[in-house]
C-alpha cells in the first residue's frame, strides 16, 4: 500500500495459525530477547531491558506452563495491531502476546521516531531469516493518520488489537472486518493506588526509599501519563505523620530522577489554581520539592473521579478512606490498576468481587503498576487471541 | 495609591527605590482582589498564602495566565465593568477575557501614554495604522489588537486605517498620507507580521519611494510568526530602512492580561519595564528568581489592574534579564529580552494517543 513503511516484514503476512506457545514462537522471542539483552544500545533504554526480560527463554516457558489447556489452542489467524503513540515499547508486547497466541501480526508502530521502535525493529528485521515461520507471519508497519490503509489492513483481519484514547479506539473501529474477527480494546483507564498509613509509619528507612522508588517508577517514569500510572492516592489509617513520611521520600527521591519540563511546570501551576477554584472538594493543595510534587488534598471524593481527577507529572490527588469500601461508589469502567501498599491483594480482590465493582482490573504492588502482562485491562490476552480445538 | 507613581517619570526610578513603591502598591492590590474576587482568594487559601508575609516584589503570590481563558475573572460588580479585552488567540483557541471598569481603563490609558510619551515626546503626531477600522468597531468587546489601537489614539493627533476590511492596502489614500509626511516625525503601528506583511511588501511594490527617516515603526505582538517566514528582528529593521530609511523602530511586549503597562524597546534593542510593572523570570524547577542572564518563566506584576486580578502573572513565555540599571539608554530598572513561547511538554505515557489522528 502507498504511504506504508516497513520497519521489519513485508507485504504478505500469513493467516495460517500457529499452536499456542510453539516452539516456534518460543525460541524466535528468546532469540530475540538475547540479540536486545546484549546489545549495548539496549542499556540507554529501561523499557526495551524490561521487554528483552520479559521475553527471555524462561520466563515464557513459565507461561507455557501456567497455560494449561494450550494442547488445544491454536492462533486465530491474523492479527491487526495499532499500538500507542507515545509509549515506545507496547507494540512489541502486542506482538509478542499475539505470536505467542499462535497468529501472524502485522503491528503499526507508533508514528513518533522512537529510537525504542527503531531497536526493537531492526533486532527483529536482522533475525527474522533464520525464523521462516516467523518471518512469514510478522510485519511492523509506520504510517502517517490514513483511514484508507487502516481499512485495507482491518479487512483482512481475524483479530484486531487496539490501544489507545477513545477517539483511536472509535476511528479504527469503525473500519469493516470479517464477521468473525474479534477486538481487543485497551482503551483509556485510570488507576488509584491505596496505602495504609501505619504501615508506612513501621516502615525502616530503606524499605520506606524502596516504598518512594517504587511509586516513583509507576508515576514519575512515565510523567504519570500512562493508564496504570495512578493518579489518586488513597489513605487508611493516612495520619499526617503517615502522609509527611511517605510524601516526602517521594519528593526526595523524584528530586535526583525526574527532569520536569519548563510547561510541565507551568501547566500543574495552573492546575492547582483551577482546581481550588473549580473543585470544592480540593481543600489544600501542597507543592513539595519546588515544583516537583503537587498534591491536592480532597475532602471526600467525587463520583466523578475515574473521568475527572487527572494530573501530569507529578500532581496527585488524595484523600482518607475510612474503610476500604468507601471507593466502591465512585469505581466505574474506566478503573484498571489498583496499587497498594501495606494490605493484602486477595482482601482488595475480594472486595471487587464481592461488591460487584464495575472497574479495577488489576491489583498490584506499589512499584508493579507498569508490568505489563499476558492478563491486562482484564483479559487473558493469549486465551483471547487463540481458539479452542475442542474434541471428545 | 497609583497616584505615587504618577509623580515620577517611567524610568527614572532604580530598582530599589522602584521595588518600594511597587512592594506597597501590589500588597494592597493582593489584599483588594483577595477581597473582591472569590476565585482569587481561593486559590491563595488553597496555597496557604499569607498576604502579611509577603516582603519583596518576588513574594507576590502569582496567577497563571491560561486562568484568564478559563474563568471570568473580576474585583468589580458586574455592572461596573466598563470594557472587555480579549486576548488575540488563533481561531478555535480560548481566549483570555480582561475586565476592565472606568478606573482600571483610564490608569490603562494614562500609563501608556506615559511610556510612549518618554520615547516619542510629549507631541502628539498622526499616525498611520496598518489594520483595519473594523478591528476597532466593536466597543464592548475588544480584541487585544484593538485595544492597542484604542490606546494608542490618546498619543496621536489623528489615527488612518492602512487597511480596508479585506486587509487589503488602500493605496491611494496610504500614499497620499505618506507623501504629506514624508521626512517629518509621525508613527506608524502595526503588528509586527502585519506590518511586514500589509506595509513592507506593499512598500517594496511600489514604484514611488518615500522617506519615512523621521517616522517611528511602533509594534507589538511578538516576532513568532516572522521567525517562521525566516525573518529575523535584524531583517525586518534591515529591510525596512533599505526600503524607506525607516530609522525610528518601537517595539514593544505585553500581554493583553496586562494593558497599560507595556515594556518599551529602547534604542538599544532592549526591553524596559517601566516604574508601573516589572518582570520577573523564574526557575521552572521551582519558580525561584533566576539571576540576571539565565532565562526563566517570565512572571509580570502591575499596579494598573484593579478591576481584576491581573496585578501579578505567570506567563507561558520564557525571558532573560540583561541588567539591572545599567542600560546605555540611561533608562533605570530591568531591561529584558523575550525568548518566546515555553515548549510545549512532551510526555510519556499512553493517554491522549492518536486523538488527532486517523
Amino acid at each position: 500500500m502507498n504511504g506504508v513503511e516497513y520497519l521489519a516484514g513485508g507485504p504478505e503476512v500469513s493467516n495460517t495459525p500457529l499452536p499456542a506457545y510453539s516452539e516456534e514462537a518460543l525460541i524466535f522471542l528468546s532469540d530475540l530477547s538475547a540479540k536486545l539483552l546484549h546489545d549495548p544500545r539496549t542499556r540507554a533504554y529501561p523499557d526495551v531491558t524490561s521487554f528483552g526480560f520479559w521475553c527471555r527463554k524462561a520466563n515464557l516457558q513459565k507461561l507455557k506452563e501456567e497455560c494449561a489447556d494450550r494442547e488445544s489452542r491454536l492462533g486465530r489467524g491474523l492479527a491487526f495491531h495499532v499500538a500507542p503513540s507515545n509509549v515506545p515499547v507496547n507494540f512489541a508486547f502486542s506482538f509478542a502476546f499475539s505470536l505467542l497466541a499462535g497468529n501472524g501480526n502485522i503491528v503499526r508502530v507508533p508514528s513518533k521516531n522512537f529510537p525504542q521502535v527503531q531497536l526493537i525493529c531492526k533486532s527483529i528485521k536482522q533475525i527474522l531469516p533464520d525464523h521462516s515461520e516467523i518471518e512469514r507471519r510478522a510485519a511492523f508497519v509506520r504510517y502517517p493518520v490514513d483511514q484508507a490503509i487502516t481499512t485495507g489492513f482491518c479487512a483482512k483481519a481475524d483479530a484486531r488489537l487496539i490501544w489507545g484514547g477513545d477517539d483511536t479506539v472509535q476511528a479504527v473501529r469503525s473500519c469493516p472486518v470479517k464477521p468473525k474477527c474479534i477486538d481487543l480494546v485497551f482503551a483509556d483507564r485510570y488507576s488509584i493506588c491505596v496505602i495504609d498509613g501505619e504501615s508506612v509509619l513501621q516502615a525502616d528507612e530503606r524499605s520506606l526509599k524502596k516504598l518512594a522508588e517504587n511509586f516513583y517508577n509507576d508515576t514519575y517514569l512515565m510523567d504519570q501519563n500512562a493508564c496504570s500510572s495512578p493518579q489518586l492516592v488513597l489513605w487508611l489509617n493516612g495520619g499526617s505523620e503517615a502522609r509527611e513520611r511517605f510524601w516526602g521520600a517521594v519528593a526526595e527521591y523524584a528530586g535526583n530522577l525526574y527532569e520536569l519540563q519548563g510547561m510541565t511546570a507551568v501547566d500543574k501551576y495552573t492546575q492547582l489554581c483551577e482546581d481550588a477554584v473549580e473543585r470544592p472538594e480540593v481543600e489544600k493543595v501542597l507543592r513539595q520539592n519546588g515544583n516537583l510534587l503537587y498534591r491536592a488534598e480532597l475532602s471526600g471524593l467525587p463520583e466523578n473521579a475515574g473521568d475527572d481527577l487527572r494530573g501530569r507529572g507529578g500532581y496527585f490527588y488524595e484523600a482518607d478512606l475510612s474503610e476500604l469500601s468507601d471507593i466502591c461508589p465512585v469505581v466505574n469502567e474506566k478503573y484498571q490498576t489498583l496499587t497498594y501498599f501495606g494490605l493484602g491483594p486477595e482482601r482488595l480482590r475480594k472486595m471487587v468481587i464481592d461488591d460487584h465493582l464495575r472497574g479495577i482490573d488489576r491489583i498490584v504492588p506499589v512499584g508493579r503498576a507498569m508490568d505489563i502482562g499476558v492478563i491486562w485491562d482484564g483479559y487473558d490476552i493469549i486465551g483471547t487471541l487463540s481458539r479452542i480445538v475442542q474434541a471428545g | 495609591m497609583i497616584e505615587d507613581f504618577f509623580t515620577h517619570s517611567p524610568y527614572e526610578l532604580s530598582q530599589p527605590e522602584k521595588e518600594k513603591l511597587l512592594l506597597t502598591e501590589l500588597r494592597a492590590l493582593t489584599h483588594h482582589h483577595y477581597n473582591n474576587c472569590r476565585p482569587y482568594k481561593n486559590i491563595l487559601d488553597a496555597m496557604g498564602t499569607d498576604i502579611e508575609r509577603i516582603k519583596r516584589v518576588e513574594d507576590v503570590p502569582f496567577f497563571p495566565v491560561r486562568m484568564f481563558k478559563e474563568l471570568d475573572l473580576m474585583s468589580i460588580p458586574r455592572d461596573k465593568i466598563f470594557k472587555v479585552t480579549t486576548s488575540s488567540g488563533t481561531t478555535g483557541q480560548k481566549v483570555s477575557r480582561v475586565y476592565a471598569d472606568m478606573e482600571t481603563a483610564m490608569i490603562q490609558q494614562k500609563v501608556l501614554i506615559k511610556i510612549f510619551g518618554d520615547f516619542l515626546g510629549k507631541k502628539r503626531l498622526p499616525m498611520l495604522v496598518i489594520d483595519s477600522a473594523e478591528t476597532v468597531r466593536n466597543r464592548q468587546l475588544f480584541t487585544a489588537r484593538g485595544a492597542a489601537i484604542i490606546g494608542l489614539q490618546m498619543i496621536a493627533s489623528k489615527q488612518i486605517f492602512a487597511l480596508d476590511k479585506d486587509m487589503e492596502l488602500q493605496k491611494e489614500m496610504v500614499c497620499e498620507f505618506l507623501r504629506e509626511h514624508a521626512g517629518q516625525k509621525f508613527l506608524i503601528f502595526g503588528f509586527t507580521f502585519m506590518a511586514w506583511q500589509h506595509f513592507y511588501k506593499e512598500l517594496l511594490k511600489m514604484d514611488e519611494r518615500f522617506d519615512l527617516s523621521e517616522a517611528f515603526l511602533m509594534t507589538s505582538g511578538g516576532w513568532k510568526k516572522l521567525q517562521s517566514e525566516s525573518v529575523s528582528r535584524e531583517e525586518f529593521k534591515a529591510r525596512f530602512k533599505e526600503v524607506c530609511g525607516l530609522g525610528h523602530f518601537l517595539d514593544h511586549y505585553g500581554m493583553a492580561e496586562q494593558i497599560g503597562a507595556i515594556n518599551a524597546e529602547c534604542e538599544c534593542g532592549h526591553l524596559h519595564a517601566s516604574i508601573y510593572s516589572d518582570i520577573i523570570p523564574r526557575r521552572h524547577r521551582d519558580f525561584s528568581p533566576c539571576e540576571v542572564g539565565e532565562p526563566g518563566i517570565l512572571q509580570m506584576v502591575s499596579v494598573l489592574p484593579h478591576s481584576y486580578p491581573g496585578h501579578s502573572i505567570i506567563s507561558e513565555d520564557e525571558g532573560v534579564l540583561l541588567g539591572i540599571d545599567d542600560c546605555p539608554c540611561g533608562r533605570k530598572g530591568k531591561y529584558f529580552e523575550v525568548l518566546g513561547r515555553i515548549k510545549k511538554a512532551e510526555l510519556r505515557g499512553c493517554s491522549d494517543t492518536y486523538a488527532a489522528g486517523f
